[in-house]
């Protein structure tokens, strides 16, 4: 009778500790696929970043070399003829968005606060602008451009970008005003709230995280804009992008410098995108979690 | 101060649907505690949004201190509102959220920054709360504070839209007395809207009982009580509800539980002159009287003369300590709920009878549901 107790007792802990075994092997088989998946996505911008470091004749061996001395020379090659390209970017891309949150906070409003007539219309129409591939409306743009002596001018990359954010940055914040109780603002208007008050001090404050996040969608989709900044201009409003492409010379070894450059121009957005963690997981989760 | 009027105000969200509130007249004295109370969809909320201009009128008109307000945008009413969820801004301290519609009506700081104190005194809310945030409040405090944002405009009428619903049991049977006790200080004509039909009787001077949009009965609570006008109050009004039972007219009664409880002439008149062959009977739990004064404290121990015996069998019993809650079947099936003494209720399977003074008893017409006159 003992024994059979005994024996029980032992396969019942036996069983649990196996158990308990398998659970583990799961949990680490979990860790080590998501380390892998991790590092596959993560390996190109390292190797970037490493062969940035190479001298030019180091960088282009098969296997690659992760033994070698690591020389800051393509940084000064890039460092020295980035500056107008790096300016027009920056001006492009934090106009272009200052220019996309003035328009589209308002147009959020009347899409989510106090709803225009037919604002699901409305609503349709912007996103239906993204819908268009944007080689088919190149020719056009570049006629309008050319005739209105906008060619090649920071103007046109500024008014194009804020087009081309703007539906997003619409229908972003407009859901993040939807998020803004109703209560709040029906006691807004018995206070006495005009609708600058209104926007300003009581739907503001709430929806911040979310314009924030937005801010930064529009200047990361900015910053790396090509194909736009590639047929408009030439070299008055050239962008870090644009840097990037002439960075390839006609002939001989590039890889190193083509590295150094993106290794550049990819800080900025991932300074960005990093100190502004926080609110950007916040607000993009903001329509979905309460 | 101001006296409130609604003249035949109504209220259609759809065309094809019945008005949210349907033609309401209702007149509110200065200073009075106007309770709006009914049944989710019942129209009581949306008759508050109207008087304070959050809802358009589709019909009639609205007027406060005798002036037409129809019209009027929310914050020319003179009026202040408690919200369900407070509505506080999130992003303002306690002191920003209560002077806010006085910042808006450019009152100079000083007075503002007064007047803010002045109402945080009156609701006991500490000075270092002043600077705090809602967030860091706790939901009592929280309620104080949409209350100061009212008290703070010094409005001529208070609206309150069920502003104890997200407190806890205790705090709220709290601050229930606090804001009667406040109101009356105060002064200040208030409409409050609740679900609850014990804070309607606690707080109300006045109740006006609504469903479907249309008013049933507007009285004071004893009045609701006692008189009610038809079986939807009845029902509504009181705690447990009233046991309403549908029973066959006899000669001079009608017959529940195998027992002819006597009718008075003039219910019997209506009865006939509108040829029912049945009524329904309401008897309050609190009206049906345990007989056997022997064994159970606190039962009727009058003589049984002039008083209907209805027998049944106790199903559960509820015990709430000072009183039990008793689910009987009566002898015809009905089940009924009575109140008894809490110290030695009869438990679950014991046969008991009921004494009924039948003037405690109401009668209804089965169809229309109006009281018949007693």
């Amino acid at each position: 009778m003992t024994a059979i107790t005994a024996t029980q007792a032992t396969s019942r802990t036996s069983r649990r500790a196996r158990n308990r075994a398998r659970e583990l092997t799961g949990k680490a088989g979990w860790t080590v696929l998501g380390w892998v998946v991790g590092i596959a996505f993560f390996l190109p911008v390292l190797w970037m970043v490493i062969t940035a470091f190479k001298p030019e004749s180091a960088a282009e061996t098969w296997p690659p070399k992760f033994v070698f001395t690591p020389t800051l020379a393509q940084f000064r090659l890039v460092f020295s003829g980035m500056g107008p390209f790096l300016e027009h970017s920056i001006i492009a891309t934090v106009g272009s968005t200052i220019l996309v949150l003035l328009l589209a906070i308002p147009a959020a409003y009347a899409l989510a606060i106090r709803p225009v007539k037919h604002w699901r219309d409305g609503l349709f129409f912007f996103i239906s602008t993204k819908m268009l591939p944007i080689v088919a409306a190149i020719g056009p743009l570049y006629v309008i451009a050319l005739k209105t002596h906008l060619l090649d001018s920071i103007w046109v990359l500024i008014i194009l970008y804020t087009a081309m954010n703007l539906p997003l940055a619409i229908w972003m914040i407009r859901s993040f005003m939807l998020e803004v109780p109703t209560e709040m603002l029906e006691a807004a208007r018995l206070d006495g709230a005009g609708r600058v008050r209104e926007i300003v001090e009581v739907i503001m404050p709430v929806v911040i995280p979310g314009i924030v996040s937005t801010a930064l969608i529009c200047v990361i989709f900015a910053w790396n804009e090509l194909f736009l900044a590639i047929n408009l201009t030439v070299t008055n409003a050239a962008t870090m992008p644009m840097f990037l492409i002439s960075s390839v010379p006609q002939e001989g070894l590039y890889i190193a410098h083509l590295s150094a450059a993106a290794t550049i121009a990819s800080v900025p957005v991932i300074l960005v995108g990093w100190i502004a963690q926080r609110s950007l997981v916040r607000g993009l989760s903001m329509g979905a979690i309460k | 101060m101001a006296a409130v009027n609604y003249m035949a105000a109504s209220r259609v969200y759809a065309k094809s649907t019945p008005p949210a509130v349907d033609a309401l007249d209702l007149d509110i004295k200065d200073g009075e505690f106007m309770v709006l109370v009914g049944p989710s969809g019942s129209g009581k909320t949306t008759a508050l949004r109207m008087l304070a201009g959050l809802e358009p009128l589709d019909g009639g008109r609205i007027e406060i201190a005798g002036r037409d307000v129809s019209d009027v945008q929310p914050k020319d009413r003179d009026i202040a509102m408690v919200f369900q969820n407070y509505a506080l801004y999130p992003s303002k301290t306690v002191a920003e959220n209560m002077g806010f519609a006085l910042k808006m009506q450019h009152v100079p700081k000083d007075e503002r920054n007064r007047r803010v104190r002045e109402a945080a005194r009156i609701l006991n809310l500490d000075e270092s709360m002043l600077s705090r945030k809602p967030k860091q409040l706790s939901g009592g405090q929280r309620q104080r504070v949409a209350m100061g944002r009212a008290i703070v405009r010094e409005p001529k009428v208070f609206l309150m839209d069920e502003p104890l619903s997200n407190l806890d049991a205790k705090l709220r049977v709290q601050t229930r007395s606090q804001i009667a006790e406040l109101q009356r200080r105060l002064g200040i004509t208030t409409v409050y809207v609740t679900h609850d039909q014990v804070e309607a009787m606690t707080m109300g001077h006045r109740v006006a009982v609504l469903s479907d949009g249309k008013l049933q009965q507007c009285a004071s609570p004893r009045e609701l009580y006692d008189n009610p006008v038809n079986q939807f109050v009845a029902g509504f009004i009181g705690s447990p509800a009233m046991n309403l039972q549908t029973a066959p007219l006899t000669d001079g009664g009608a017959t529940l539980a195998g027992t002819v409880i006597p009718l008075t002439a003039p219910v019997r008149a209506a009865a006939a002159r509108d040829q029912l062959s049945e009524i329904v009977l309401g008897i309050r739990p609190e009206h049906m009287h345990l007989a056997d004064a022997a064994r159970y404290p606190g039962a009727a121990a009058q003589d049984g003369a002039g008083l209907a015996e209805l027998t049944g069998e106790v199903l559960l019993v509820e015990e709430l300590g000072a009183d039990a809650l008793l689910h009987v079947r009566l002898a015809g099936g009905d089940p009924v709920v009575a109140r008894a003494e809490g110290r030695k209720p009869p438990g679950p399977g014991t046969r008991v009878t009921f004494r009924v003074d039948p003037a405690d008893v109401f009668a209804f017409h089965p169809v229309t549901g109006a009281r018949l006159a007693g």
